[in-house]
């Protein structure tokens, strides 16, 4: 049962994902022509809106629903897996015309060909940790 | 209802990603997305093979129920909360994807070039493909993708989702303004 409230939050964001376009292919397409403020605009006022909810939960230390401080568990850092890794996902991205969270909305909409994207980025989820030992962080 | 049927505007949509994440932050997790193909690689027996993939994938059936949750929103909004598949991109978009070969772009959600049954053959096969390949690759070894590091990262004002981001349009930009004119035509 406490899983639930994930399944919902999920729900409740893929029907904003899906209402708003922002897993249509053409819009992130139009996104990286520069020829709509669509996509700016969703994710600028997010990150706006985001920044001033984080600074809300930290000013008035709010409680999470187990009653411990919010935890804000930083990404790991390094001098070059940012940059390298963005860069080769920005490619498949755009290849694409959608990133991990819209693979799997699109297939709640009936957009089956994902499924092949889906195992692509399995395998190269795959192929990251079985080459990392080899690759510059 | 007309409201809730017709497309959502970007200033209403950007607001509520960032309640989704307040919401995963409220019950205790950082949301992101990309860190779900590990685990589906772990229950499909990955670490038979790299030593990663050993971990007891049930401590992230969190993340597991945000993802089928994700599919069941697109499957509702799809069915129930839609009166229009077209988007509505601009003409010029409309008029760079005609020179590309993608005709009647916006009138359908996804292009039917790359994303219908019939138009599946070894060439459509292979971009999706590798596509989905560099899309998994590069968010592990950045640590993230767009929920992950442009929403809750930038959000934090996190230094490595900044990098991470930059990163993220400098590949985004590369493919569709030089490698797109070479795969499609």
């Amino acid at each position: 049962m406490k899983y639930i409230k994930f399944f919902l939050v999920g729900t409740f964001f893929g029907i904003i994902l899906s209402k708003s376009e922002a897993i249509s292919w053409y819009r992130i397409f139009e996104m990286f022509k520069f020829q709509s403020i669509h996509m700016y605009g969703i994710i600028g006022s997010a990150i706006i809106v985001g920044i001033i909810l984080i600074q809300v939960i930290k000013q008035t230390k709010l409680k999470n629903i187990e009653g411990n401080a919010v935890e804000f568990i930083p990404k790991k850092r390094g001098k070059y897996r940012n940059i390298l890794g963005g860069i080769i996902f920005g490619l498949g991205w755009s290849l694409a015309g959608a990133c991990p969270g819209p693979f799997f909305v699109l297939l709640g909409k009936g957009v089956f060909p994902i499924l092949i994207v889906i195992f692509g980025a399995m395998i190269g989820a795959f192929s990251y940790h079985a080459t990392k030992e080899k690759l510059p962080h | 209802m007309e409201f809730i049927l017709q497309p959502w505007a970007w200033y209403v949509s950007g607001p509520l990603i960032a309640l989704s994440m307040f919401l995963m932050f409220y019950f205790g997790k950082r949301l992101g997305i990309s860190s779900n193909l590990e685990t589906l690689c772990t229950i499909g027996g990955a670490g038979k093979f790299v030593d990663f993939f050993k971990f007891d994938w049930r401590k992230n059936k969190w993340n597991l129920a945000f993802m089928v949750g994700l599919i069941f929103g697109g499957f509702l909004s799809s069915n129930y909360l839609s009166n229009t598949n077209k988007v509505a991109i601009s003409e010029q978009t409309k008029v760079d994807l005609k020179e590309l070969g993608f005709n009647n772009a916006g009138e359908t959600y996804m292009p039917t070039e790359i994303f219908s049954k019939e138009s599946l053959n070894l060439k459509t096969i292979s971009i999706l493909l590798i596509a989905g390949f560099l899309v998994g690759f590069g968010a592990r070894y950045a640590g993230g993708c767009t929920s992950g590091h442009a929403i809750v990262g930038l959000s934090m004002l996190e230094k490595p989702s900044l990098i991470a981001v930059i990163g993220f349009f400098i590949g985004g930009l590369i493919m569709t303004w030089f490698v797109y004119p070479l795969i499609f035509s």
